[in-house]
């Protein structure tokens, strides 16, 4: 009752000037809406990110051949023409790892893809079935090669969308036509499901994969396998996985322990960690920034109260004189800081939400608006409201009646 | 006499400035009209209960002052007095009406439907029933003091004080004023009205004239002037 008539009081005090409460509001209604909008921001690029990454199959491993170290100084090769990987390495995963789930050996060669009049460069990845498990890569139409395949090395291959566009007319039924890559013919057996461009800007659909059998003996003329691609069980193992796969290439290797790996394993979480770690760096500082601004805003509620207190110095001499106890003044200024708070905090929420949209709408953006985020602002605005406008409002009841009473 | 309304004995009141020590009241047993720097700032805080003697006792409506804590005395002051300013001290941009339900609203007993009743009938003993929803900018000065006295009223206090209510007004206001503050007086209730103009305490019953912060002079007032037949002799303003 007193304080639902206390409540009454504070609203009829900003109703009478309200000028000066919509300015401060204004600087909560910015400090909120900036925290909300940039932390949006930050985090839908975050996710977005994350999101591009698991398309590739977040736990994916990839081991290649280090480059050769040459103690005499010589040129060092690319680490696709180091031999030391084997069909070998790859059957001993298969049968001992156990943080893993598929194995597939991979080698790769660029060259012109050919079908009737049209052309296109492109490259060719010889893969194990295993390796569309992997990546996570579905069929779009048509049916994957077999083991029976890489144990023929036949000549038959699946073609990425991009492949498909450029050497293909549209009308077309790309499943069963016969294409030559580097003048050999490949069946197109199936066609994979577009995957867009993957986090660094490569066209992950321009590619044509084929059993690898076929692409060694056939195109490269080789032996030894470039890329070994590995799937962990989950994405917690791949760590565990990383491990394993290294200590039975050591032994396939037979490296003793002073001698340095030959390989790398690398884990798509390490990817993931660098990029969340980047974006979460990003977060923090857009919310740093905005709860400079926040900090302003409340700044800027103490600053109007403060002044308001002494402006209104005869008005509170009044209502001290009429009954108003100390506590009532103190609660009449506090319940006036918030009420602008919260209703600056209500708006600046709205507003950053509709600029986050905004922003994706028109430079579309990823934006994510987390429940977080406008719970955490809303609370840091209350606060900030009860300890910007606390000393004020208590300044105020500890006014003397009678001097206050004679203030001019 | 067991009813009175205020009773003071020897009334003090020092102020610790630095180490000195001013006595703004010497053992004042009850006053009222006085000259500047007489006491009667001092001692109109101590009868409103804003301020508190430092001896003697103050006794209003047979409760003693002194032994109230800060709060105790705003809830006095909320429920026994009613204050009458010389400047208004009306809230701005805030209707005639609403000025007037501002001491309820820190009353927890009275009701919503209670405080707009009360506040009519304030404004109704002020005559000023058709300016309800006026703001004190669109009120004369007369006006203005007229809703200060309907806010004054508004609680039925036990004595509405008056510190020079009519120092900012022209005479025929001042008279309009003590006239009403007259009829209020006729209905019963206990009026303390400071003033410096001897001519405005020849509208009071009792005068009390104080000097230095000492009582010199107690009169009874015999033969009070009405301020209505002061009004009527007025020359009529053909200007």
């Amino acid at each position: 009752m007193k304080v639902f008539n206390l409540i009454r009081i504070a609203l009829k005090a900003l109703q009478r000037n309200k000028l000066r409460a919509f300015l401060t509001m204004l600087g909560i209604i910015i400090g909120v809406g900036a925290v909300i909008a940039m932390v949006a921001i930050g985090q839908g690029s975050k996710k977005s990110i994350q999101d591009q990454l698991s398309t590739m199959g977040s736990n994916m491993l990839t081991i290649r051949p280090n480059s050769n170290q040459t103690p005499g100084g010589g040129a060092r090769l690319e680490s696709s023409n180091v031999q030391s990987l084997t069909l070998d390495d790859v059957n001993a995963m298969q049968s001992q790892a156990q943080y893993i789930n598929a194995v597939s050996p991979a080698v790769q060669s660029r060259g012109q893809v050919i079908n009737g009049a049209l052309n296109w460069p492109t490259s060719i990845q010889g893969v194990s079935p295993d390796y569309l498990t992997i990546r996570n890569w579905p069929l779009k139409e048509g049916s994957p090669f077999g083991s029976e395949d890489v144990k023929g090395a036949t000549k038959v291959c699946l073609v990425g969308q991009t492949v498909v566009d450029n050497v293909f007319d549209p009308a077309d039924d790309p499943v069963g036509k016969i294409i030559r890559f580097n003048k050999i013919p490949f069946k197109v057996i199936g066609v994979l499901t577009e995957k867009g461009e993957n986090a660094f800007g490569q066209d992950q659909d321009d590619i044509i994969l084929a059993p690898y059998t076929t692409v060694q003996k056939r195109i490269l003329a080789i032996t030894y396998i470039q890329t070994i691609y590995a799937s962990a069980i989950n994405e917690e193992s791949s760590a565990a996985a990383t491990q394993e796969l290294s200590q039975i290439l050591r032994t396939t290797h037979k490296l003793n322990n002073s001698e340095q790996d030959d390989f790398t394993v690398r884990t798509q979480a390490e990817l993931i960690n660098t990029f969340s770690s980047t974006s979460q760096l990003l977060t923090v500082l857009l919310a740093a920034i905005a709860s400079i601004s926040l900090l302003v805003g409340g700044i800027g509620i103490m600053n109007i109260m403060y002044v308001s207190v002494t402006e209104r110095t005869k008005e509170i001499g009044l209502r001290m004189s009429i009954g108003a106890r100390s506590v009532d003044i103190l609660l009449q200024f506090l319940i006036e800081a918030i009420v602008i708070s919260i209703t600056g905090g209500i708006i600046g929420v709205l507003l950053g939400v509709i600029a986050s949209k905004l922003i994706t709408a028109t430079l579309s953006w990823p934006t994510l608006v987390s429940q977080s985020s406008i719970l955490l602002s809303f609370i840091v605005c209350a606060v900030t409201g009860i300890f910007f406008g606390y000393y004020p409002a208590q300044k105020a009841s500890r006014l003397d009646p009678i001097e206050a009473l004679r203030y001019e | 006499m067991a009813n009175k309304i205020v009773d003071i004995h020897d009334l003090k009141r020092e102020f610790q400035m630095g180490i000195e020590i001013v006595k703004a009241l010497k053992g004042v047993s009850f006053s009222v009209e006085e000259a500047s720097g007489s006491g009667k700032t001092t001692l109109l805080n101590i009868l409103g209960c804003l301020d508190k003697p430092t001896s003697g006792t103050y006794l209003l409506d047979n409760v003693d002052v002194k032994k109230l804590s800060k709060n105790e005395l705003a809830q006095l002051r909320n429920r026994k007095i009613g204050f009458v300013f010389q400047a208004y001290n009306l809230l701005a941009r805030t209707s005639a009406k609403e000025n007037v339900e501002l001491p309820l609203l820190y009353n927890s007993a009275i009701s919503t439907s209670q405080r707009h009743q009360m506040a009519m009938k304030a404004l109704e003993a002020v005559r000023l029933s058709d300016r309800l929803d006026h703001l004190p900018n669109q009120l004369s000065g007369g006006q203005q003091q007229r809703v200060a006295i309907a806010r004054a009223l508004v609680n039925t206090p036990v004595m509405i004080l008056a510190d020079e209510a009519t120092g900012n007004l022209d005479t025929k206001t001042s008279y309009e004023i003590m006239a009403l503050f007259q009829e209020l007086n006729k209905q019963g209730k206990t009026i303390v009205f400071v003033t410096h103009e001897p001519d405005i305490a020849a509208f009071s019953s009792r005068t009390i004239t104080l000097k230095d912060g000492k009582l010199i002079k107690d009169v009874k007032n015999e033969n009070i002037r009405s301020a209505k037949e002061m009004l009527a002799t007025l020359p009529v303003n053909t200007e």
